[in-house]
């Protein structure tokens, strides 16, 4: 094993091996349990980071891989640029998230069983990053959904569990719909692995062309749903029940982007130009077009706190589907860069509920009159990365929507110009009354002071993060022109994508 | 008709009036019984086929499957007799109960 | 000396466990338990032995005293056999470091060590036997154990529903001494290596494969044959529920498996491959369905179990057309087998913990349980991940191999039946893992644990089970690879 090797294998191993040593611990060990964790994340994030250093250095043909025998396809991992992007993502957000968490859960109940499942939950998103085939990625994708659950009904609500249920309606259907797929093509075409370009063999086209656009749309079918692809979205708003840490990683970060990646791959790295020829991806940028407004205009309707970020996440996920499903690789660069620019942005949104949340018992938009006096910090992390998702310069939204925006008109597909502007107006509409109300209104009495004198506005481990996710997001905004930036990195990926 | 055929209908025949008291009565003992003629019933079939070959010495195989068979018999008659009794000194009735008389007759579901 | 024990290995696995089960008659409950653990421990390097030596050499052969056939015993080990004496002994294994602690040493239960110890025994010598004649003394040996130790604990309805399971196994296995007869009075021999070279469709042949065919689907309680499965699977005691749900049953099939695609291969109607199919779809519909709508928890993994057998009937009209939709099929059945087995077992093994902690296994009255139990929370949760058929683990593996091989050979409704399963299966088992995670209700009281049992002990071989079946779902590809050593030629990819 090289280093390359050993990276790879570390970054997806890490999170399950914590998760081992975290059930082991037991309920009541939570220094033991806090140290086990982050010591886990940290290593994880190292792993990662490294798997990314050598995709980078192999790219594009030499990437490291590893793997075993299994059925005749093989359970394999491979460090790829694409997939070391997701990686990155989840592994450094997860020691991030790790430390808001131990903040957020510290009166809760059941820490044990949470941060064991949250570990599984990295674990399989880092497995789904780094899948080298779609018998391993869904191998991952699975785990995924079976670990999401205890976490989603953590509070043993009734409420609680009926989002659960919800959840699961949605994602096992589709995983079986996914299975049937993703089998059925390996029939016709044999044990494929991704590959930049896509690894459908042309011929195909002609001779299972029927068979190939159903395979689509089952592998769209099963994707879809963590994809909140319309109308496979419903869950995602029924699972905000679940506390602020999982719908900040999990329902920002690594579950929902296991769906949008799982696309890329599919349309990237196995369809490819197959795609286009049978006409699926045209559909798929249609619908992702569709989403796109409809996710904008429910989230408007939103009083909720969190159900807002909700129908705002189920639409920023169609720009990174509408992004690799166009024609043209500054598109798709601007789809792959949303996956990392959203993440840091909805992330420090979601922290700002939990923190929000756990301090003030304000859950509700019309609850935030003048919160910026007392949660200083947190609103201006929250503000930021408000204007990040809208579209405005420096922070890095903005970045990807120029790409999509570029990248739409030179696929030919101009409408999707009105898609994006008519979102960003619908973005400005339902986040910028926040901002007007948390700086500019008239705060309760007990706020109009600021935080209590001497003591910080929030638990310093909740707050802390949400400053380093935004202050990252607008990193990721300032700093895209330089070469190890999300953005440039993406671009590097579609080059190699698209290389037509 | 030969000898060995005589005999496997004789087999058959035998085997389906076990089943039919098998399915049809209640009675722990009866069903027991009814088990043991349906055995019966198998015995004749191996009895006849080592006789299938008229004229030479049987072949001794289906007898030994008998003997093997009988022993079997015997002892799961006697497992399925202790049974029985132990179940009529706990329940007071020798049969499975009510509804299941029904379930017998169906044969399932 | 290593040439001469894996000659003898046949011998030696099966009597292992039939010397120590007359040895713990004979010793008493003291002495039994130990002899019960060692006989486990012993038969671990031994199938493992077995395994590799058939993977290297392929197909093992061992004549009884000497004698050799038509008139003596032969032992005949293939890839198949060597992986059910494999999941045997590991389940076992398990099951007995269970029963040691669940059991303890209670005299009431005295009789359980000689009788399990016979079972397993008889359970390998099924798999071994190499003669149609010798596999009816094998099931009866197998049956009579099992019904005995169903009704160990002496109570009514275990005692009414070992009778019941009496009756329909002695019929079940008369069916196919039936069978035996004819086939030995068409063809002149019980051995099958004979058998299937020779065998051919004629009308008595295929009457002799309709009967053995309808008495061993009884015995693997397919529908709408099934009826005596669930009393006597849940009140039996728990380690007894699962040695036959998760061995029991897979020895009846085991034989079907070996008529119908390998040994009486030619005889086999297409049509009625299908009606298995059928009936096995139907199974798993229906038995999922049954196990929803239970209250007792072993009453649903009983039902769950109905559903699963279901699965392996889906191999028979795959099998049929040849091809690599048939070695799909022969994989991916008997690799259910396998994973089922070891995440059944788990299944009823947990049950067992909640019974015996709480008292009642009533499926409302276990809210919260991950927190009270957790280890057996978390086995019972992960083995239910392998009757979804999710990855990880070997029910998804098998779950793949069948779907690929419906698509293969255009029958892809078996797919969806497939996929539907698991849909049934997920309600049932979120019905119960659902309310692990919930807010328990004030007041339930834990039964004091008799002293003499060992909790750490029982929860982790149940715990052990329920992840060797997830990790079946990863590193599976050897047991794949052992399934296929001398495989019957249908499913070989050998134009015969």
């Amino acid at each position: 094993m090289t280093w390359e090797t050993t990276a790879l294998v570390a970054g997806v191993a890490a999170p399950f091996l914590t998760a081992v040593l975290i059930f082991a611990l037991g309920e009541h060990r939570h220094a033991a349990r806090s140290r086990v964790n982050l010591a886990g994340a940290a290593l994880t994030g190292t792993a990662v980071l490294a798997a990314a250093a050598a995709a980078l250095a192999g790219a594009p043909d030499a990437y490291p891989s590893v793997g075993i025998a299994l059925l005749d396809i093989g359970f394999s991992l491979r460090a790829d640029m694409l997939g070391t992007l997701f990686a990155v993502v989840a592994g450094v957000l997860w020691l991030i998230t790790t430390v808001y968490a131990i903040g957020y859960m510290s009166h809760a109940s059941d820490r044990a069983r949470f941060f064991g499942f949250f570990s599984v939950c990295v674990g399989s998103a880092i497995g789904i990053a780094l899948s080298a085939n779609l018998l391993t990625f869904f191998i991952f994708y699975e785990i995924l959904t079976l670990a999401t659950y205890p976490l989603v009904i953590h509070s043993g609500t009734p409420a609680a569990l009926k989002g659960g249920r919800t959840y699961l309606t949605y994602a096992l259907p589709a995983g079986g719909a996914l299975a049937v797929g993703v089998v059925w093509l390996n029939l016709i075409a044999g044990p494929v692995e991704f590959t930049a370009g896509g690894s459908l063999d042309p011929v195909l086209a002609s001779t299972h062309a029927g068979s190939l656009i159903v395979i689509f749309a089952l592998l769209m079918l099963g994707l879809g749903v963590k994809a909140a692809l319309f109308p496979l979205h419903g869950w995602l708003p029924a699972a905000m029940v679940a506390p602020a840490p999982v719908s900040s990683l999990l329902h920002a970060v690594a579950v929902v982007k296991a769906g949008v990646f799982g696309i890329a791959r599919v349309v990237l790295e196995v369809y490819g130009p197959l795609g286009r020829d049978l006409g699926v991806t045209q559909v798929l940028a249609v619908l992702a077009g569709f989403t796109i407004i409809f996710g904008s205009v429910r989230a408007i309707a939103q009083d909720d706190f969190k159900k807002r970020l909700a129908f705002s996440t189920i639409a920023q996920l169609s720009y990174i589907t509408l992004g690799v499903a166009l024609a043209s690789p500054i598109a798709i660069a601007g789809g792959i860069a949303h996956l990392a620019h959203h993440a840091a942005m909805k992330i420090t949104m979601f922290f700002t509920a939990g923190a929000v949340a756990e301090e003030v018992k304000a859950y509700r938009v019309s609850e935030f009159d003048g919160l910026g006096k007392r949660m200083p910090l947190t609103m201006t992390a929250f503000s930021l990365a408000a204007i990040g998702i809208v579209g405005v310069p420096p922070v890095a939204g903005f970045t990807s929507k120029w790409l999509l925006g570029v990248g739409g008109v030179d696929a030919g597909a101009g409408w999707v110009i009105a898609v994006l502007g008519i979102s960003s107006v619908l973005n400005a509409a339902y986040f910028f009354p926040i901002i007007h109300r948390a700086w500019f209104r008239t705060p309760k009495p007990e706020w109009a002071h600021g935080p209590a004198s001497g003591k910080p506005e929030g638990d310093m481990r909740m707050i802390v993060p949400l400053v380093i996710t935004a202050a990252i997001g607008l990193a990721m905004g300032v700093f895209a022109g330089m070469d190890l930036s999300p953005a440039s990195w993406a671009q590097a990926i579609a080059g190699w994508e698209f290389p037509w | 008709m030969s000898q060995t055929d005589l005999y496997t209908l004789a087999g058959a025949a035998l085997f389906i009036i076990g089943l039919y008291g098998l399915m049809t009565r209640p009675h722990l003992l009866h069903k027991v019984l009814a088990l043991n003629i349906s055995s019966a019933g198998v015995f004749f079939v191996l009895v006849g086929i080592a006789r299938r070959v008229p004229g030479t010495t049987p072949d001794p195989l289906p007898h030994a499957m008998v003997l093997t068979g009988i022993v079997v018999t015997v002892s799961s008659t006697a497992f399925a007799l202790a049974l029985a009794k132990r179940i009529y000194s706990e329940t007071g009735i020798a049969a499975l109960d009510a509804s299941d008389v029904d379930a017998e007759e169906n044969a399932g579901g | 000396m290593a040439e001469w024990i894996m000659r003898q290995l046949p011998a030696l696995i099966i009597l292992v466990p039939f010397t120590a089960a007359p040895l713990a008659y004979l010793l008493g409950t003291r002495f039994g338990r130990p002899v019960g653990f060692i006989s486990a421990l012993l038969s671990q390097p031994l199938a493992v032995l077995l395994a590799i030596t058939v993977m290297r050499e392929g197909t093992l052969r061992y004549e009884v005293g000497g004698w050799g056939g038509p008139l003596g015993i032969d032992l005949v080990a293939d890839g198949l056999t060597a992986t059910m004496v494999l999941v045997t002994t590991v389940v076992g294994l398990f099951v007995t470091i269970y029963a040691l602690g669940y059991f303890g040493d209670r005299e009431r239960y005295r009789f359980f060590w000689p009788l399990w110890l016979f079972l397993w025994g008889s359970l390998l010598a099924l798999f071994f036997s190499g003669d149609i004649f010798n596999l009816y003394v094998c099931l009866e040996l197998v049956s009579m154990s099992a019904v005995a130790l169903v009704g160990l604990t002496l109570r009514r309805e275990a005692l009414v529903a070992a009778m019941r399971y009496m009756l329909a196994a002695i019929l079940g296995s008369l069916f196919y001494l039936f069978g035996v007869a004819l086939i030995y009075g068409a063809f002149g021999s019980v051995d099958m290596q004979t058998l299937r070279e020779i065998v051919r469709a004629d009308t008595t042949a295929q009457a002799a494969l309709a009967l053995m065919t309808v008495g061993l689907v009884l015995k693997t309680a397919l529908f709408p044959l099934h009826f005596w499965l669930p009393p006597a699977h849940s009140n039996a005691p728990s380690p007894v529920s699962a040695v036959l749900s998760a061995l029991v049953v897979k020895g009846s099939f085991y034989i079907l498996v070996r008529l119908w695609v390998d040994v009486a291969q030619p005889m086999a109607f297409p049509g009625v491959s299908t009606v298995l199919g059928i009936l096995g779809a139907t199974a798993i519909i229906w038995g999922s369905l049954q196990a929803f709508r239970q209250e007792r928890l072993k009453m649903l993994v009983a039902y769950s179990t109905v559903a699963q057998i279901g699965y392996l009937f889906l191999m028979f009209p795959l099998v049929t057309g040849g091809g690599q939709a048939a070695t799909d099929a022969w994989m991916g059945g008997i690799f259910h087998a396998v994973s089922h087995a070891l995440a059944k077992s788990a299944m009823f093994l947990a049950a067992g913990l909640v019974l015996a902690r709480f008292g009642h296994d009533r499926i409302d009255g276990l809210a919260g349980l991950s927190r009270r139990a957790p280890m057996t929370a978390m086995a019972f949760g992960l083995a239910g991940v392998t009757m979804m058929g999710l990855p990880p683990s070997g029910g998804f593996v098998a779950k793949w191999l069948l779907i690929r091989a419906s698509i293969e050979a255009g029958q892809w409704w078996w797919a969806v039946i497939v996929v539907t399963g698991g849909l049934l299966a997920a309600a049932y088992v979120f019905r119960v893992v659902g309310p692990f995670f919930s807010r328990e209700p004030e007041g339930i009281d834990d039964l004091d644990l008799d002293p003499g049992r060992s909790p750490w002990a029982m929860e982790g071989a149940t715990l052990a089970l329920a992840i060797g079946a997830l990790l079946l779902g990863v590193l599976g590809q050897p047991l794949l690879d052992l399934i296929m050593v001398s495989a019957p030629a249908l499913v070989a990819g050998v134009t015969p």
